[in-house]
């Protein structure tokens, strides 16, 4: 069973992105801002995240880009999942190393396009 | 619904559209026609078919099958057909078309996604096809839809079912809410409106067919009927896609499915090694 770290530092949406994960035969584990993911990174490399942007403490951009530079972690998929809808975000996001990008809201369908191309279903 | 205001609509969708109205399909009966009994000021589904019984309006028995006949779409539905288009059928036209020219009909082409993605294909290996002369003629019975074919305007929701954030970045552009197909590959396809039950002379021949999702709505003999007129117009090494729920299989022996390559057929006397 593949792993997904799910990083919002929104409950709700960790729920519902749990949910529709689960349903999709991953094993879900949920960070609550970058640095909480860098850490769970760290310890234990998940097959893919979904990262949110805006977060206290530590962003998603912020995490993408320290994980993307650090040797001790073997690379995941990163799929951005976040409210920031404007062409120059989605391009920082994919510079920076971002696989995928979703602006939200989304649903099930979304998700499952999106992890299809990134060829984790 | 009463049963004889549902056959009136099926013989009605049947005549105008080739479309076969099924009982399990009622749901959408109330969900599309609805909107366009209230455009029209009549009270619901019940008025608008006495109106049509009465007046037989012209205008509105076409909305009333546009409304029916179109199709849920999105970019590179179902990923397997558009890499059999790159990785085989592209490639086989390559070596076998010496005059470098490719016709493509997307017969059935809704909002624009399929053919649209098809000329993104082309786009991403353009140093191989800039010097071909490629046509993409997209055709749909709904004049409604055609219209936002060609316009090129898609939702957040509508770019984000199928299509690759590289290709969002490099071939649309946001304005507000509205995601805008770049003009390169607007000006790739060609669109008519088009009905299948018509006669194709108007179209001229064609190396690949997408017709996917459609036929599912016909009866068989119109199904063979569609099919064998298609294979008239496909070239005899040319590639006919089919959505991945269809079949040829006892409609028509005029085409045969490509071996292990879904939702692919080939004419039945094109040799056995066309598509690998």
């Amino acid at each position: 069973m593949k792993q997904c770290l799910v990083v919002d530092d929104s409950k709700v949406i960790r729920r519902v992105a749990r949910r529709i994960l689960e349903e999709l035969n991953f094993e879900v584990e949920e960070a609550v801002d970058g640095k909480d993911a860098l850490e769970k990174s760290l310890s234990n490399t998940p097959a893919v995240v979904l990262l949110d942007w805006n977060m206290p403490v530590m962003d998603g951009l912020e995490y993408l880009k320290a994980m993307r530079a650090s040797p001790n972690i073997a690379q995941p998929i990163v799929v951005f999942c976040t409210t920031e809808n404007d062409m120059s975000h989605i391009r920082a996001a994919i510079e920076a190393g971002a696989n995928e990008y979703i602006m939200k809201p989304f649903d099930r369908e979304i998700i499952e396009a999106k992890f299809s191309q990134c060829g984790l279903l | 619904m009463r049963t004889e205001d549902f056959d009136f609509l099926a013989k009605l969708l049947k005549q105008r559209s080739g479309l076969m109205l099924t009982q399990d399909k009622v749901y959408l009966l109330e969900s599309r026609l609805t909107p366009i009994a209230r455009e029209r000021g009549l009270a619901g589904l019940d008025e608008l078919i006495s109106k049509l019984r009465s007046s037989r309006d012209e205008g509105l028995m076409n909305d009333v099958t546009e409304a029916m006949t179109t199709n849920e779409s999105f970019f590179f539905r179902d990923n397997t057909p558009f890499d059999l288009f790159r990785d085989h059928v592209l490639p086989m036209l390559e070596k076998r078309r010496t005059n470098k020219k490719i016709r493509i009909w997307c017969a059935a082409a809704s909002t624009g996604q399929e053919p649209y993605s098809l000329a993104m294909i082309l786009k991403e290996n353009w140093h191989k096809w800039q010097s071909w002369n490629i046509e993409i003629i997209a055709t749909d019975i709904s004049a409604q839809v055609l219209d936002k074919a060609k316009r090129g305007h898609y939702s957040q929701f509508e770019v984000q079912r199928g299509l690759p954030i590289q290709m969002l970045i490099k071939y649309f552009k946001q304005d507000g809410e509205v995601w805008k197909i770049s003009d390169e590959i607007r000006r790739m396809v060609n669109y008519r409106e088009f009905n299948l039950l018509d006669n194709f002379a108007s179209l001229g021949q064609c190396d690949i067919l997408f017709c996917r999702n459609v036929l599912i709505y016909f009866d068989q003999p119109t199904k063979s009927d569609v099919l064998g007129r298609m294979s008239q117009l496909l070239a005899a090494d040319g590639a006919l896609f089919l959505g991945s729920a269809e079949t040829v299989l006892g409609i028509t022996d005029k085409f045969r499915p490509v071996r292990s390559r879904r939702g692919l057929y080939v004419q039945s006397a094109a040799p056995d090694d066309l598509i690998t």
